[in-house]
């Protein structure tokens, strides 16, 4: 036992990819187990959590009638739009932002004001403006984002080092060839790294919105689950959502080594 | 006519609160075709400010630099530079890097190539062309930086404490590794550093620069016969002029702290 704290528990230290996974997977399946024996045990009321078979039967249903697709397509249609709209505009205004006083200087103080906005407390007149279509889940989603994207962008290419730009001068790069060819690669791992973590933002205020006011989507398939008492139905959205997730991050995991083979790897 | 002449350079700031900085004080040196000229100075004193004035990084107060008889006003090619701080390009490999120079300035891709290899060769990293610099140690970080300031073939080199980031073994390798190549090409370099060994080891000229506000306190030639090695630095002729360019930095110092 001894021997293993002493191999296993060393900060930072690297641990045998068996020992990872094995661990990884003694979690899964002890949450799984808990929730068998909170479900079948009684201890819970089925109406409250639904036991696995429910929602795998939930998920079956779904997949037969098509609704979980539909849903699923709708809502990751939604937050791709969104999320696409603005990180094409978020990522460069925020690379200038962060390298030029000029830029920041006309556009920060707007950005820190609606970036301290709860999103959720735009869709009223979201919907007032946009409807309740698609559209709207997409302004919600661009609003959500783009302003954390702008300040989050800014820092990165902030953050590049000054010596990086003035040895590419005594090198003879002029400022056009420092932007383009010092200045913007300089920031790509950062940006991805952004990317990644306000995609995990996007997911969050899709939800909100489709709660608020959708007549398609997972957080409609949830609330609608909900009017009926369908506990297994909501635990099938969540996890859907959640799995979506994982896979979206595990994709920017691997895109970003794949892209950017010379940065630190995730 | 020196080939880089650094004339009555003075450099002032303000202070956030407003208060004036003197950085550099009247400032006048010249260095000639050919030669090695060394700066050394107590922390502070303002000798990286006075390379990235002549790399034209930063503008003087007052006074001028003029490489060739023209006055600097901007950065350039003509005045390679390498950093204390390691500044390769992440998303190059070595001889990418090495390239960027050539490149921008529009050789073309066979004959880049070549003169990236040789320069590859001559700092001792064949078989590294292909490497990020993520896979490579500190020194060879500096060794692919100096290739690529060498590259450019620069009328100047200027190297801001360059080993400074090293520990000692690789540092007096690294110095071995410039002397070898300077003693082959005679590039004109102006190299600054704190270390007084890599200071008489290297030179052929050293300026010793007082506290801040800076200015140079005297000029010491280094009369000791080239090729030069290491071995050097333990000998009787090294040890006397170390000792006399110590006093003058001690009297420095003392009075920094006065």
């Amino acid at each position: 036992m001894v021997s293993f704290v002493e191999a296993y528990f060393a900060p930072k230290k690297d641990i045998p990819r068996r020992v990872y996974l094995s661990v990884s997977t003694l979690v899964g399946v002890l949450g799984l187990a808990f929730w068998c024996v909170l479900a079948y045990g009684g201890l819970v009321r089925p109406d409250f959590l639904p036991t696995p078979v429910a929602v795998a039967k939930a998920a079956i249903a779904g997949a037969e009638d098509g609704s979980l697709f539909v849903n699923t397509y709708v809502s990751v249609s939604e937050i791709m739009t969104g999320f696409v709209l603005a990180t094409v505009l978020a990522v460069p205004l925020g690379i200038l932002m962060g390298s030029f006083k000029i830029v920041e200087a006309g556009i920060e103080p707007v950005t820190n004001f609606v970036r301290y906005l709860p999103v959720s407390a735009l869709i009223p007149l979201l919907i007032l403006w946009v409807g309740i279509d698609m559209w709207e889940k997409v302004a919600v989603i661009f609003i959500g984002t783009f302003f954390q994207q702008l300040i989050l962008i800014a820092d990165v290419s902030r953050s590049v080092s000054h010596d990086l730009l003035d040895v590419s001068y005594t090198l003879g790069a002029n400022r056009r060839t420092v932007v383009t060819r010092v200045l913007i690669p300089a920031t790509m791992p950062g940006v991805m790294d952004t990317l990644r973590v306000t995609l995990g933002w996007a997911w969050t205020y899709l939800v909100v919105a489709e709660l608020v006011a959708a007549n398609k989507g997972l957080g409609y398939f949830i609330l609608n689950s909900m009017r009926g008492l369908y506990t297994d139905q909501i635990f099938l959205g969540i996890m859907v959502i959640g799995l979506l997730g994982l896979i979206a991050d595990q994709l920017f995991k691997f895109g970003r080594n794949w892209l950017l083979p010379w940065a630190t790897n995730l | 006519m020196a080939k880089l002449r650094i004339d009555n350079v003075a450099l002032r700031f303000m202070r956030r609160g407003g208060s004036p900085v003197t950085a550099l004080e009247k400032i006048s040196l010249d260095v000639e075709e050919n030669e090695f000229s060394v700066i050394v100075g107590p922390s502070g004193c303002g000798k990286t400010s006075l390379l990235r004035l002549v790399a034209g990084l930063i503008e003087p107060s007052e006074g001028a630099v003029y490489l060739d008889g023209h006055a600097v006003t901007k950065p350039g090619r003509d005045r390679g530079m390498v950093f204390q701080s390691y500044t390769l390009f992440p998303w190059l490999r070595v001889a990418e890097n090495v390239e960027f120079g050539l490149k921008i300035a529009g050789i073309e891709t066979g004959e880049r190539r070549r003169i990236a290899l040789r320069y590859i060769s001559q700092v001792g990293l064949d078989g590294f062309e292909r490497a990020y610099p993520k896979e490579l140690s500190g020194g060879m970080m500096q060794r692919v930086a100096l290739a690529r300031a060498l590259a450019n073939d620069p009328e100047v080199l200027l190297m801001d404490e360059p080993f400074g980031a090293l520990d000692s073994q690789t540092r007096s390798l690294m110095q071995e590794l410039l002397l070898k190549i300077w003693e082959r090409a005679h590039k004109t370099v102006l190299f600054i550093t704190h270390d007084i060994d890599e200071a008489i080891l290297l030179g052929d000229r050293v300026y010793v620069m007082t506290a801040r506000p800076g200015r140079i306190k005297e000029e010491v030639d280094i009369d000791i016969p080239r090729p030069r090695t290491v071995e050097l630095l333990t000998s009787e002729r090294f040890i006397v002029i170390k000792r006399r360019i110590m006093a003058l930095i001690h009297e420095e110092a003392v009075r920094a702290l006065a």
